[in-house]
């Protein structure tokens, strides 16, 4: 089988230890969640760090629960997938994300892979997740160990997909994350955590650690909804991700909406100009196919993930389609004050 | 022109009753077939395989979890051009480094071999050139695999690199530098193998036709997965003995090649095979990690092991080739074939493996169940700088097999035939002979389409479900074994051994491949069926060259039949001294005794009786110690006489028809496969449960060629040619449970007049019509032909939209 390569494994049992660690070690080091991501990396020697931090200990890492006043939801970056997507408060308050945590890899991921890992799953690529035999023979790409990019040939910039199933909908939610650094706490809304360069898409340094999601509850009138598509009904990583959130008045009438469409490049993309479509009508057939040409026309994949990337284009139209179906459909999240189930 | 054993009208088969044991099953049978099944205690009967638990507890040992003290592990260098020349490998600093204990190459392994002693043209390790990116060059064998990694990286091999051919048209069509010397001057190196030939008069056949209807088809290639990876472990001793254990399916044509490539007398080298964790055709022949292991024990005197990775699994291969393939079908307007062509071009890869015998399978095994008045085929195998394509499953006549059951359903659509009556129309019979002249005795296909017909409600859903769904028909045929041995020779293709203690527990000698399919567990079957004896009282010792007979292997389908011949042989041997001995005691004749239940009883007189190990005694006392060998060969007279005749040719043919039902996304080009109805004729199923898991293990393997596999490579443009698309299980994607359709068996029994008990194969036929009857589904259900595969949601996706456009609808 495919060898790990050496390392020196530790586990501290607060932040502030594996911050220390992390930024005593600079680059030699990376931390570790679930490593549902970073053990396979490390075989295919995509990171061959000497220390690896392990945050599996910290228990001020894990825990759901909501914010003082209600109107957060706090969730700990080491809670695993199947224990977010099982949750009673994630699953009442936003069942898009509880469905998009149930749909990461498989069963067995789920029950190593942590919340927080899944926000800063590195980017993939078909050029790229290979063993160092295979990119030998490929001599490389511009992501790691070499110059040029196999996906858009000319490029100095990296393509690679941001596949993690659960960011598109904490950006549509408005959450905001927490990080801890040498330089102490500070947080950022996940709309604007990602960034566009496939080698390293989020704007957290090598030596910060993600310890807390915070989402807002909304009101009682907020909805979500989440669409994955793959060729499989489980294991595989999303070929495009569609995350729709909205703000329904009791007559159904859109107050606000939000789309974030991933899976098609290093950075989610959230979909532009929604708003002036929706907002004061109701969410019917005529308005989501606007909806639905708006998200078509901002998003044009590559081909960094081996599927033909003309049909994944075309279905994000009938992704985000769906997606917006389901969410007109679906009966209100329970918000604050309000006793409807889910 | 009929052979041996049809003198007798088979009677009509019958469908077995789920969970029905032999006994019952045949209230209203005549003649042979309810004698045999009212007198069979336990053939027929669902039971456990004997390896059930230890394999489902973790306690079979599989060759990856053998370690010998001492044990150095192997790893091999691998080229990372599609086509080049060596130039010059330098292992001096692999060698100087610490922990290495030995390093060899190509040419310390300077002999060809390959499975077909025709086209022998492999190296353990590459000699002058390397053909695929993945092709060995060097090996390796240090203290751990951490060391022999890091030797690998310290092998220095200057290469000069040659254009690569990914395309078999482009292939066959260049002038060279070839893959290979052509082994005839003037040959064209880039071709394994043309095969053409012709049956009838085909243009006459032509021409009285009312219809044909001609079609382009493509089948993308795919790989086997087995769950294990191939593993092997060599030990040389000082007395200049070699074993190597390894996870193979042709122990036997293993030892032939070690010996015969590292010049080794063969009555010194064992090879053993221990239980083997899937194989499917992909274990059927000799690779370099078994001569290297036994290469690197002979140099350093200690145990070496390799295993493969999962990649190195994709770069060895051998599974189904891609073939691009042209029919052309005429019938009658109604709908009985008058005639069929087919021009065929197979993307073999870089070496020949079985490539010889793919070439003529590709046409030779369409002949049945339908009959053919005039039929012609023109196959040619190419090479091309890729991993070598081999036998997977259903060998060759996959491939074909759903582009032919796709000509039918357009006859039948334009014919306005209901499908399952056109292949009614046209069914070949039984005892009868194929138009290409082999031997077809027991045939239950009719009772297949039936069994289908019936159990999928069809006349209710074809053509009668809503947009989006719909219901597809196809039907095969597959060969029990091949007739002949890869090499020639007169011996018999199966031998076993019977060796009975005092205590009554019957030891059996098998040379048979256990990969998962139950042959163990069907040898014990039989035992305790011949003698009487329970089955915890029976131990199989299996696949060791120095202790068993020679069996050929686990490929085309042969071990039960031919197998289970031969332990019926040396059972009834045994069964007649056991008998004499007893009957002499009792003053009765032998015909007299019956051996059941774990007794000796006198017909008749149940109160006369004796324990079977005092039998087994008195027959010891008698005989001398009690033993006995059985062995099997194939009947001589069941094919022409014409160049290639023999290849295609099988003592039995098994039957099968499928109906699938599926849903198709018209949106997104999904295709859900709801459910495959699949019945077979497997002549007797000896035990029910196995027979049922090899149909809807192959039912299965079918529909994932038909939606998602593809073993496929990068082109130039896409960073280096050759280089294999996705060699890991995450983006080589075969179905999980959550995608797999429900299955439903329907065993159909022949009872064939030559099989053990009447059996025939299961494991390999019961894959075919999968695919063609997803084609034929899809095509009911969105009115779009997929003639190419896999059908996967982009290529469905794109037929229903050019089908919108305008297009051909």
């Amino acid at each position: 089988m495919l060898r790990l390569h050496p390392f020196r494994y530790h586990r501290p049992e607060t932040v502030d230890e594996a911050v220390a660690l992390l930024a005593g070690f600079g680059e030699e080091a990376m931390p570790m969640a679930g490593g549902t991501d970073l053990m396979p990396n490390m075989k295919h020697r995509l990171f061959t760090p000497a220390h690896v931090v392990s945050l599996n200990r910290i228990a001020a890492m894990r825990g759901v629960a909501l914010g003082p006043s209600g109107q957060h939801l706090r969730i700990g970056a080491l809670e695993t997938l199947a224990d977010v997507s099982a949750n009673p408060l994630v699953r009442r308050y936003f069942p898009g994300l509880a469905d998009a945590a149930g749909l990461v890899a498989g069963p067995q991921l789920r029950n190593m892979g942590t919340i927080g890992g899944n926000v800063c799953l590195d980017t993939r690529c078909t050029y790229y997740n290979q063993t160092e035999f295979w990119r030998g023979a490929l001599g490389y790409c511009l992501k790691k160990d070499g110059t040029v990019c196999h996906v858009t040939k000319v490029g100095k910039k990296c393509v690679a997909a941001h596949s993690a199933d659960t960011p598109p909908n904490l950006i549509a939610l408005g959450a905001t994350l927490a990080l801890a650094g040498p330089g102490g706490a500070r947080e950022i809304p996940a709309a604007e955590f990602f960034l566009t360069d496939g080698i390293w898409n989020t704007r957290r340094a090598r030596d910060e650690i993600l310890t807390e999601i915070r989402i807002p509850v909304g009101g009682p009138g907020r909805r979500s909804a989440y669409r994955k598509l793959r060729q499989r009904h489980s294991i595989d990583f999303p070929l495009l991700s569609v995350a729709v959130t909205g703000d329904f008045e009791e007559n159904g009438v859109v107050e606000r909406i939000g789309g974030v469409v991933s899976a098609l490049g290093a950075r989610p993309r959230v979909v532009a100009g929604w708003d002036e479509i929706a907002v004061g009508g109701r969410l019917g057939g005529r308005v989501i196919d606007a909806l639905a040409d708006r998200a078509y026309a901002q998003c044009r994949p590559l081909e960094n993930i081996i599927v033909d990337a003309e049909w994944r284009r075309a279905m994000v139209r009938v992704h985000v389609r769906r997606a917006l179906a389901e969410l007109a459909g679906r009966a209100p999240s329970a918000g604050n004050g309000s006793a409807a189930g889910p | 022109m009929s052979g041996r054993g049809t003198g007798t009208v088979a009677p009509p088969a019958r469908v077995r009753e789920p969970g029905q044991g032999a006994q019952a099953a045949s209230p209203n049978g005549s003649g042979r077939e309810a004698e045999i099944s009212e007198a069979l205690a336990t053939i027929g009967r669902p039971m456990r395989k004997i390896d059930g638990r230890a394999k489902g507890t973790g306690r079979a040992r599989y060759t990856d979890d053998i370690r010998l003290p001492g044990m150095l592990h192997g790893k091999i260098l691998r080229s990372p051009h599609p086509h080049a020349r060596i130039l010059a490998v330098d292992t001096s600093r692999a060698e100087a480094l610490e922990g290495v204990h030995g390093v060899v190459t190509g040419r310390d392994m300077p002999t060809t071999y390959g499975i077909i002693p025709w086209t022998p043209d492999e190296y353990p390790l590459c000699v002058d050139k390397v053909r695929y990116v993945g092709d060995g060059v060097a090996a390796v064998a240090a203290v751990d695999e951490d060391t022999a990694n890091a030797a690998l990286a310290l092998i220095d091999v200057k290469y000069e690199e040659l254009p690569a051919y990914l395309d078999p048209h482009e292939a066959i069509a260049a002038d060279g530098p070839f893959i290979h010397e052509p082994r005839k001057k003037g040959w064209n190196g880039n071709i394994t193998k043309t095969v053409e030939l012709a049956f009838g008069d085909v243009d006459r056949g032509f021409e009285g036709s009312d219809l044909v209807v001609e079609g382009d088809y493509f089948f993308e290639g795919t790989t086997h997965t087995p769950i294990e990876p191939h593993c092997a472990i060599g030990l040389a001793e000082p007395d200049g003995k070699l074993t190597v254990w390894s996870a193979t399916q042709v122990p036997h044509y293993l030892h032939r090649e070690l010996a015969r490539v590292l010049e080794l007398d063969p009555a010194r080298v064992r090879v053993v095979q221990p239980p083997v964790g899937g194989a499917f055709g992909g274990k059927s022949e000799p690779f370099d990690l078994e001569f290297c292991v036994a290469k690197l024990s002979i140099i350093t005197g200690r145990p070496v092991k390799i295993l493969y990775t999962r990649e190195e699994v994709f770069y060895s291969h051998r599974g189904r080739h891609p073939f691009h393939m042209r029919y052309r079908t005429g019938a009658t307007r109604d709908g009985i074939l008058t005639a069929v062509d087919s021009r065929i071009v197979m993307d073999g890869g870089a070496y020949a493996s079985f490539g010889l015998v793919t070439t003529y399978y590709s046409g030779q095994l369409l002949t049945a169940p339908y009959r053919m008045p005039a039929y012609r085929f023109h196959s040619t195998r190419a090479y091309t700088n890729k991993p070598a394509c081999g036998p997977k499953r259903g060998h060759g006549s996959v491939q074909p097999r759903f582009a032919f059951e796709v000509q039918l359903d357009r006859i039948a659509e334009a014919l306005d035939i209901d499908p399952i009556e056109l292949r009614r129309r046209n069914f070949i019979g039984s005892d009868t002979r194929t138009v290409n002249d082999l031997r077809v005795t027991s045939n239950g296909f009719l009772e297949c389409l039936d069994a289908v017909e019936r159990a999928s409600d069809w006349q209710h859903k074809f053509r009668r479900l809503p947009y989006g769904r719909g219901v597809g028909v196809a039907g095969s045929t597959y060969i029990t074994g091949t007739n002949y041995p890869v090499y020639p020779n007169d011996m018999p293709q199966s031998g076993i051994q019977l060796q009975v203690d005092r205590s009554g527990r019957v030891a059996i000698f098998s040379g048979a491949s256990e990969i998962g399919q139950g042959v163990d567990s069907m040898v014990t079957y039989i035992v305790a069926e011949e003698l009487g004896v329970p089955l915890e009282h029976i131990r199989v010792l299996a696949g060791d060259t120095d202790f068993t007979p020679v069996d050929l292997g686990a490929y085309s389908s042969r071990v039960t039949f031919m197998l289970g011949n031969a332990c019926i042989d040396a059972a009834r041997r045994i069964k007649a001294m056991v008998q004499e001995a007893v009957a002499e005691a009792w003053g009765t004749k032998p015909r007299e005794v019956l051996l059941a239940g774990g007794l000796a009883v006198m017909a008749g007189d149940t109160g006369t009786g004796m324990p079977l190990r005092e039998a087994f005694n008195l027959a010891e006392a008698k005989f001398g110690t009690l033993g006995a060998t059985g062995s099997y060969n194939t009947p001589r007279d069941v094919h022409g006489s014409y160049r290639g005749a023999t290849i295609g040719a099988s003592p039995a043919y098994s039957f099968t028809a499928h109906v699938a039902e599926v849903e198709v996304d018209p949106e997104t080009g999904f295709v859900t496969v709801e459910k495959i109805w699949i019945a077979h004729d497997c002549g007797r199923a000896l035990n029910p449960v196995l027979v049922e898991g090899q149909m809807e293990g192959s039912a299965y393997m079918g529909f994932a060629e038909a939606l998602m596999e593809e073993q496929i490579f990068k082109s130039a443009d896409q960073g280096r040619a050759g280089l294999h698309n996705a060699p890991s299980l995450l983006d080589y994607r075969i179905p999980t449970s959550l995608d797999t359709p429900a299955l439903e068996s329907l065993i159909v029994e022949s009872i064939d007049p030559e099989g053990p008990y009447g059996a025939k194969e299961a494991g390999e036929g019961p894959l075919h019509p999968s695919i063609p009857a997803i084609a034929n589904a899809i095509h009911d259900a969105v009115g779009v032909r997929m003639n190419s595969l896999p059908f996967s949601p982009p290529r469905v996706w794109r037929a229903i939209q050019a089908a919108g456009d305008g297009g051909r609808g």
